[in-house]
């Protein structure tokens, strides 16, 4: 497909807009965020708590009178930090894993790397992330750890999968009789034919990294305090709700709105680069 | 005709049960007892449920903390002050239908303070000498030496009357004497009492009386307002008692207790190790801002370690009053012009999460940078109360008169003051309530000018009562949920 043809097919997909505006909404909250934010989220101003939301505070104040706005602002950042580093985590290990395994398909070193990962697999990633977390003390580090561990699997898969179907293709079979080994197979010639595929799916791990953040500091495990995360300010409002509930209503449209942009960007983003569907979805 | 007969008969049906007052009530509870013997664990579970209403003791608490006959109807104390004669109510009757007589109290006292005793509170019964069984209804006992609160002692819920023949299974089927019998119990979901007709005292209003045990906030809050539960002891999430105040279906109980809310100080890790350090800490909070942020207006301010409703209570909030500029001098004249870096380690209750949150920020106006950890108790105990592996923690200490942990250096707060030391040696065997109180005074002002810890405030017992029921305890003079005095009214 012509790059101009890519671009107007990209244009005419309405999922993949809306999610590519959601998540660039976001993405600018966070960026805007590092320079600048209508109220400092770090100074607690008790006599201003539990304000409705009105013209000065957008989103309200919450029990400390912290600006609700600000706080999901500096969420965001947070939310991407940690999912970005997951995802890059999970790719960057998953990923030459899963090449190894296609290049040595059959034998023991495949055998080896591929139990391993479902023996990753196997556990439930957010309680896996529960007794990282708690063993090692609760921190962003830990939680970004965890939660990368559990994206390696993922991309070890999916890569050996579809590199293995590569390995059979002709220009695979002329590259070995022009000479090439094996990890220059994969580096120059599988990698660029499944980078569609592991866009996609790092989309939508990213989507999964916010949540899984946010499921990790609603229960006191993720990124601790005073910096702001969106599932920590739920758990915060969870007593008030009745009392306040634009605290748990704007950090909870935050995170519903920003995995669905996500999800939504993914799936427009498969539709376009995955050749199989690409010419019968349209 | 007949239409008119059904109308009266239906009317006067649905005023009798209008009428009909509720004679059961169900209290929500935070946490459930591990068992049901106040006599061998620390529990304070365990006393919420059965003191008064289960088991009575010699002499008791009232609501106010004043103490009172309980099974003992009146005594004599010697002139020497060393001899205790009581005189026992007659005709009580155990649950089981054993008589209740000067052998049991004699077999209670005994087993308390046996070697082998496994009563949280042996120190209680330290100064007992000898307990005798005069007659039926007569006890002497005698002191070692003179005891100014014996009587006090003898009303906790560890000290309270146990009969020989029901004490093999007093851990799941407590036999007591108290207006109530203990009548089923649910693990992990409730304990229900029942009105014991035959005792000897005003038998209770209540028929039956059902203890919920709910520790989640959020479930006790849905509890209260489904009317699920009729009153909420020590109701755990201060923010939702302005919506109950607001309701007129229920009542807000605040009172006493006896938690004092500190900001522990590791007092032997650099830097905290210098008394300037520690006083800009403390100059560096405000407590108002952490009541109202924290606890939502509920709670007193103190400057000391010791409950602000007891006679001897000094007030001693000025000597750290919130002053961050004169905090920052403090801080540069101990050679930290820009602050430093230290731990803030937080165990579960809202008042350690939420309270650690403000002060954080607050320190943060002086240069001190925290990290904060939240952690489950089992971590807490621990990292910071058995490691020592903190720099600040948030607790609050509900222990009565529990000032004497500052004279023990091996504390969590590892404070060494061979003076206060002798101080509270010299309380131990001072008889003399005038002298006590001086002793106590002074006590107070040698840790408050130490700056030992940071004191915030003394936690408020606030529970949410159905606006119909009356004679819930405001204060918690000691663990007790007295249910004998309360009543529905119409």
């Amino acid at each position: 497909m012509s790059e101009a043809g890519f671009l107007s097919a990209a244009l005419r997909s309405r999922n993949l807009m809306l999610g590519l505006a959601l998540t660039a909404i976001f993405a600018a909250a966070a960026l805007i965020s590092l320079i600048w934010t209508p109220f400092d989220v770090t100074e607690l101003k008790i006599a201003e708590k539990l304000q409705t939301p009105s013209a000065t505070h957008l989103f309200g104040t919450d029990h400390f009178g912290r600006d609700i706005l600000s706080m999901i602002m500096v969420g965001a950042q947070t939310s991407i930090a940690v999912a970005f580093v997951a995802v890059g985590i999970g790719m960057g290990l998953g990923v030459p894993l899963g090449l190894t395994a296609a290049a040595r398909r059959g034998s023991l070193l495949d055998e080896v790397i591929m139990r391993g990962n479902d023996l990753v697999f196997a556990f439930p990633s957010l309680l896996i992330a529960i007794l990282i977390t708690a063993v090692f003390g609760p921190s962003a580090f830990n939680a970004i750890v965890a939660i990368g561990i559990f994206n390696i699997p993922v991309f070890a898969r999916l890569t050996r999968g579809a590199a293995l179907s590569l390995w059979t293709r002709d220009y695979i079979l002329s590259a070995r009789v022009s000479g090439k080994g094996a990890a220059r197979i994969s580096v120059e010639h599988i990698l660029p034919n499944i980078t569609n595929l592991l866009i996609v799916q790092g989309t939508i791990q990213f989507s999964l990294g916010i949540l899984a953040e946010a499921a990790l500091s609603y229960v006191g495990l993720g990124v601790q305090p005073p910096t702001p995360s969106w599932g920590r300010m739920l758990a915060d409002s969870q007593t008030l709700i009745s009392l306040a509930p634009h605290m748990a209503l704007f950090p909870g449209f935050a995170i519903i709105l920003t995995v669905l942009g996500l999800n939504l960007a993914g799936d427009g983003l498969r539709d376009l680069l995955d050749p199989r569907i690409r010419r019968v979805g349209r | 005709m007949k239409k008119t007969l059904t109308l009266t008969t239906a009317l006067a049906l649905m005023a009798g049960s209008a009428w009909a007052a509720k004679t059961d009530v169900t209290i929500g509870v935070q946490l459930e007892p591990p068992h049901l013997d106040p006599t061998s664990a620390a529990a304070g579970a365990i006393d919420s449920v059965v003191y008064s209403n289960v088991f009575e003791g010699l002499t008791r608490f009232g609501p106010d903390g004043s103490v009172g006959p309980g099974l003992a109807e009146s005594w004599e104390i010697s002139e020497d002050g060393l001899t205790y004669t009581f005189k026992l109510r007659a005709g009580v009757k155990f649950h089981d239908g054993t008589d209740f007589e000067a052998s049991d109290v004699v077999f209670s006292l005994d087993r308390a303070r046996a070697d082998d005793s496994t009563n949280a509170q042996k120190a209680l019964f330290d100064g007992i000498d000898m307990v005798e069984a005069v007659d039926a209804t007569t006890v002497k006992v005698t002191l070692k030496n003179r005891q100014g609160n014996f009587l006090f002692n003898m009303a906790w819920g560890d000290a309270v009357i146990v009969a020989p023949e029901s004490i093999e299974d007093i851990k799941t089927n407590p036999v007591g004497t108290g207006a109530f019998t203990f009548t089923d119990w649910k693990q992990g979901d409730s304990i229900t009492i029942s009105r014991n007709p035959e005792y000897w005292g005003t038998p209770a209003s209540l028929e039956k009386a059902t203890f919920k045990f709910i520790s989640e906030p959020t479930a006790a809050f849905g509890a209260m307002m489904a009317g699920d539960v009729d009153a909420f002891y020590s109701y755990p999430a201060p923010e939702n008692l302005v919506q109950f105040e607001a309701d007129p279906r229920f009542k807000v109980l605040s009172g006493n207790t006896e938690g004092e809310t500190i900001l522990a100080i590791n007092n032997k890790m650099e830097p905290f190790n210098d008394v300037r350090v520690r006083k800009a800490v403390s100059m560096a909070i405000d407590r108002q801002a952490i009541i109202d942020g924290a606890m939502f207006g509920y709670g007193t301010p103190i400057g000391t370690h010791f409950a602000p409703h007891n006679p001897d209570y000094v007030d001693l909030t000025d000597l750290s009053p919130y002053d961050p500029a004169a905090a920052k001098a403090l801080l540069a004249e101990a050679g930290y012009p820009d602050g430093f870096e230290t731990t803030l380690k937080l165990p579960p209750p809202s008042y350690a999460r939420r309270g650690g949150e403000i002060i954080a920020a607050q320190l943060r106006e002086i240069g001190i940078k925290t990290e904060i950890s939240n952690l489950e108790w089992a971590q807490w105990l621990e990292q910071a109360f058995r490691g020592y592996d903190y720099g600040l923690t948030i607790v609050s200490h509900t222990e009565p008169m529990d000032i004497g942990i500052y004279a023990r250096p091996e504390y969590y707060f590892q404070y060494d003051n061979a003076d206060f030391q002798a101080l509270i040696d010299k309380l131990s065997v001072e008889n003399d309530p005038a002298m006590r109180s001086d002793i106590l005074k002074e006590a107070q002002n040698v840790i408050a000018n130490d700056y030992v810890n940071g004191y915030l405030f003394q936690l408020a017992l606030t529970s949410v009562v159905d606006a119909k029921l009356n004679g819930i305890w405001e204060n918690a003079p000691t663990q007790a949920i007295d249910l004998t005095g309360v009543s529905w009214s119409e």
